[in-house]
């Protein structure tokens, strides 16, 4: 056996491969045109320790389909360059209900994962949906400390419009899933 | 169904630790608490599909309409496994890196040396069915950097690679065997212990030269595996 290769931070300079077309799974003459399910806006400002915005990460989601299938062929990957405020946004299907372990069920999630420089290796959390009634059956937010967990839950602007922020260090800071 | 087999935990001193004060920009970026440990769910063994016509392959950094970049022309070629040894095909192997002057094709880079209009610095592979990919590329020159006293950046090229679980997710640095600045890179020290830096570390393999024409370096890369086989599982 073999450890895996060691993480390296992504830099400054990874735009140098960002596509920003990727970050709307649903566009046009992308893999997921015409995909059936409700569009949303998955959007938010990630902050540091000192509560100053993050303007250069690398954001990226993966996520199931609206029937939440990972197999559909619905390709649930997205990327974002954060803008000058911090800012990510994906414009994406809100997946469905994921199975979970032991037949149990997962409530719909979205992986968010954060690379940037002065990360050494990629984080990764998740977004859920605030007042989705399957949350409390969820079995990774069963993990997830009570005084915490609402670091997870994207909240509903408007209509199809959900906000995560993401606090990467200090008060209020998100809680990154290792799996 | 049948849950999926969960990844092995990472190896102690295989990776870099979060805090790492000696590359300062960690500092307020780095989150305090532990991640929380959770099961492998369908969610983390999964992966995207990117062996698909939406990710055409772009192996080919040496040229720009067919003019040649400056500098010492390589290839560039590995092996993607997963700490099982088993091969990983359809993996995403996305590379950037900087001009042969040390100059990234990058609004933000203010260094002062040349851009190569013949040098854009950007590629993307995706392993074969025994998972090799490759490339053609030129080799990146020295940078300097604020950390936040002046200093170089080692020669390397950024790695970034999708596997078959979103678990598996990395993003990496290959450098260059004999490399003097890798020393007192602070980077590169800080990827984990002697064994895992030296991974990191492509070699020159006369394999892979082309006579007359390109020198040739192995970069195998090693995504996380399953704690157990299938067949074990069983």
């Amino acid at each position: 056996m073999t450890d895996a290769t060691a993480s390296q931070t992504a830099g400054p300079f990874w735009h140098m491969i960002d596509f920003p077309e990727w970050a709307d799974l649903l566009r046009a003459d992308g893999p997921n045109a015409g995909a059936a399910g409700e569009r949303i806006i998955l959007t938010g400002r990630i902050t540091d320790g000192d509560g100053a915005v993050v303007p250069d990460a690398m954001v990226e989601i993966w996520q199931a389909d609206a029937d939440g299938r990972y197999d559909s062929g619905f390709h649930g990957f997205g990327r974002c360059a954060t803008d000058g405020d911090g800012v990510y946004r994906f414009v994406t299907l809100k997946p469905g209900a994921v199975p979970g372990p032991g037949n149990g069920t997962q409530a719909p999630h979205i992986v968010i994962a954060i690379f940037a420089r002065g990360l050494m290796a990629g984080v990764m959390t998740r977004a859920y949906f605030s007042g989705d009634a399957r949350l409390g059956d969820d079995p990774v937010l069963a993990l997830v400390p009570q005084a915490r967990r609402a670091t997870l839950l994207a909240r509903q602007q408007k209509s199809g419009l959900w906000r995560l922020d993401i606090r990467l260090q200090g008060e209020g800071e998100t809680v990154f899933l290792a799996a | 169904m049948s849950d999926p087999i969960p990844y092995r935990p990472i190896a102690a001193g295989s990776q870099p630790p979060l805090d790492l004060p000696s590359y300062r920009s960690t500092g307020k970026r780095h989150p305090m608490a532990a991640p929380v440990h959770i099961p492998t769910t369908l969610t983390e063994a999964s992966a995207p599909n990117f062996a698909t016509p939406w990710y055409a392959p772009h192996t080919n950094l040496s040229v720009v309409d067919g003019k040649a970049a400056m500098g010492e022309r390589i290839i560039v070629a590995g092996r993607v496994t997963d700490e099982n040894g088993r091969p990983v095909p359809n993996a995403m192997v996305e590379v950037w890196q900087a001009n042969a002057s040390g100059r990234y094709h990058h609004a933000r880079d203010q260094h002062d040396a040349p851009l190569d209009p013949n040098f854009l610095g950007r590629g993307r592979v995706i392993t074969d069915a025994e998972g090799q990919y490759r490339f053609t590329s030129i080799r990146p020159g020295a940078y300097p950097w604020r950390n936040p006293g002046p200093g170089w950046r080692p020669q390397h090229i950024h790695f970034g690679l999708h596997g078959t679980g979103f678990a598996q997710r990395l993003i990496t640095q290959m450098y260059f065997p004999g490399d003097p600045l890798l020393v007192m890179d602070a980077v590169f020290l800080g990827g984990g212990d002697e064994a895992a830096r030296e991974r990191l570390v492509a070699v020159l393999d006369p394999e892979l030269m082309q006579p007359d024409w390109a020198l040739g370096y192995r970069f195998d890369i090693v995504l996380r595996g399953r704690a157990a086989t299938p067949f074990e599982n069983a």
